[in-house]
């Protein structure tokens, strides 16, 4: 699939963002003031950059409004109407701890399952589509939940820390946070990799459904240049390009953090935690990217892709 | 309203006859020509006469070659040439992922189309199609796709002869047919049942209306067999990748 950076900006900062919107409802911070009132604009501005920057790659921005109104059956649509919802119950909770000191712990926790449920409904718009096959598994919002825990516990961290000088359970939390999205996008990687575009039920011959024949390969495509459907969804990526930044991914986004995270238990101070917020926010770009350009969709079976080997002595595919 | 009827009276669709395609292309420069002025925005070209063309289009003809298994090497492959657009599913995913309403399979006949004054142009519906039937028009910003010429067929203003698809109309060897899939006794059903007609990709659930009517057995090479094989199970490894691949499974 195509890699539109502005879905990828999207996805990385309003995760992280509603992460940290989970984290300050459930009183990460409470009653603390000015940390408070920065880790909630910081919050506001990530998931509110992420919504803005989503509708850049749209053909009609100014219609998106009408995306709030299919609930019922889209992904996307639930992703737009819960994270108004949160975004909403999230500014009125964190209004009355910083103008009126009032603790409102059944809001913060409504607040705090929204933010969770929105970022699912992120994951899902991907996860339920059918059509590709290394999206369309449960690990999907596994990875995206994950994620957005670690990021919002890391940097609530750093506020924690800039506050009181320490913030060794927030510290902890992204640890813990981090360990198991790793481990659920070491498993989604795992399995992305046993599921090469026609290796599963979809292949060439049941796209024509002339396997019957025999083995079915593309002579001509419908049309000498690309075209939307090529451009969008038969995107290639070079597979050496793609270890590198799964091992940059995995070091910005991983092994940096816990690292920093770990000296800012040992030594305390709001720099570690920050940096470490920076480095995986950096790290987790690189996923995204990989997360959309190594998808394959099962349309780029007319299109060429998903062939078996041809049999020896058989001309090969023209250059 | 982007839910999907639960059973449509009429399945008005295509019936394809991949024996007698000869790959002119004339449906697909007929489609173009109807529906660049006909439903909704006209279907733009990018580049037209410039280094990298690129245009939108709602029926593309592809040609595949069919080589059998058992002949391997020196035998020579069936050509088959291959049009392809809207299947208008009965279980459309294109529909129920749309998050404006815009994309809205009809109660009465089944046809699947976009209302463009609501599209926001997101290009999730056509990510959902397994076929590549909806293509983003670059100009106009909104989803295009087949209508099944939705303004011809109910059209009063034409003859009986015309009220069909435009690339029904045009096809010169008859390769395509259109008619209601939900009467059985309708032309076009009754070709599907006498030629065997299957659905594309049917593994992914979505229950097409057009059918496709395979080549017929005298057109195959020698050695052909008689089904898709199916997909070679994977051999699961051993140890630790044969436990984790096991992981992977339960979790689905």
């Amino acid at each position: 699939m195509h890699p539109a950076r502005s879905i990828i900006v999207f996805t990385t900062l309003s995760g992280a963002g509603f992460g940290l919107v989970a984290l300050l409802a459930l009183g990460a911070l409470a009653g603390s003031g000015s940390p408070l009132l920065w880790a909630a604009l910081l919050a506001l501005a990530l998931t509110g950059v992420g919504l803005l920057s989503s509708t850049f790659h749209l053909g009609h921005p100014e219609r998106a409004w009408r995306a709030l109104t299919q609930w019922r059956t889209s992904w996307l649509s639930r992703e737009g109407v819960l994270s108004i919802a949160t975004l909403g119950l999230f500014a009125v909770q964190m209004a009355a701890d910083l103008f009126y000191g009032m603790r409102l712990v059944p809001l913060g926790l409504v607040t705090a399952a929204l933010a969770t449920v929105t970022v699912y409904a992120t994951a899902m718009i991907y996860a339920s589509l059918k059509t590709v096959p290394r999206w369309h598994t449960r690990l999907t919002p596994a990875c995206y939940l994950g994620f957005a825990a670690a990021g919002g516990a890391m940097l609530a961290s750093a506020f924690a820390a800039g506050a009181d000088g320490r913030a060794a359970g927030l510290e902890w939390l992204a640890l813990g946070f981090l360990l198991v999205a790793w481990a659920a996008k070491g498993l989604w990687w795992f399995r992305a990799d046993r599921i090469p575009l026609g290796s599963g039920d979809s292949r060439p011959e049941t796209a024509t459904r002339l396997g019957r024949y025999g083995r079915v390969r593309l002579l001509e495509p419908p049309h000498s240049m690309g075209n939307y459907l090529t451009r969008e969804m038969v995107f290639r990526t070079a597979r050496r390009h793609a270890a590198a930044l799964r091992r940059a991914a995995a070091l910005l986004g991983g092994g940096l953090p816990v690292l920093l995270l770990a000296a800012g238990l040992a030594a305390g101070g709001w720099i570690w935690p920050a940096a470490a917020s920076l480095s995986f926010l950096l790290g987790l770009l690189a996923e995204r990217w990989l997360f959309f350009a190594e998808a394959e969709h099962v349309v780029s079976l007319y299109y060429g892709e998903g062939e078996r080997a041809r049999p020896a002595g058989f001309p090969a595919r023209p250059a | 309203m982007t839910a999907l009827p639960n059973d449509t009276p009429k399945k008005l669709g295509l019936v394809i006859d991949l024996d007698v395609c000869v790959g002119c292309h004339a449906c697909v420069v007929n489609c173009k020509e109807w529906n660049t002025g006909g439903y909704g925005a006209a279907l733009s070209d990018q580049e037209p006469y410039g280094e990298t063309p690129s245009g939108t289009f709602l029926n593309r003809i592809h040609t595949f070659e069919v080589l059998p298994e058992a002949n391997g090497a020196g035998a020579s492959p069936m050509v088959v040439h291959f049009p392809k657009s809207c299947l208008h599913c009965a279980d459309a995913p294109c529909v129920t992922v749309c998050p404006t309403g815009a994309s809205y399979k009809r109660a009465e006949d089944g046809i699947v189309l976009v209302n463009e004054d609501w599209c926001i142009g997101c290009g999730l519906c056509a990510w959902a199609c397994p076929y590549g039937a909806r293509e983003l028009d670059e100009a106009e910003g909104v989803m295009k796709k087949c209508t099944l010429c939705v303004d011809r067929i109910y059209n009063e203003n034409l003859e009986e002869v015309d009220r069909v698809p435009a690339c029904v109309r045009t096809c010169p060897t008859n390769a395509r047919h259109f008619g209601d899939l939900a009467d059985p006794d309708s032309a076009v059903s009754r070709l599907v049942a006498a030629r065997g007609g299957v659905d594309l990709m049917p593994e992914q659930g979505t229950a097409p209306v057009n059918k496709y009517l395979p080549p017929r057995r005298n057109r195959a090479p020698a050695g052909a067999a008689d089904e898709t094989p199916p997909a070679a199970p994977r051999e699961r490894a051993a140890g630790l990748t044969g436990w984790l691949e096991r992981v992977v499974e339960m979790i689905g």
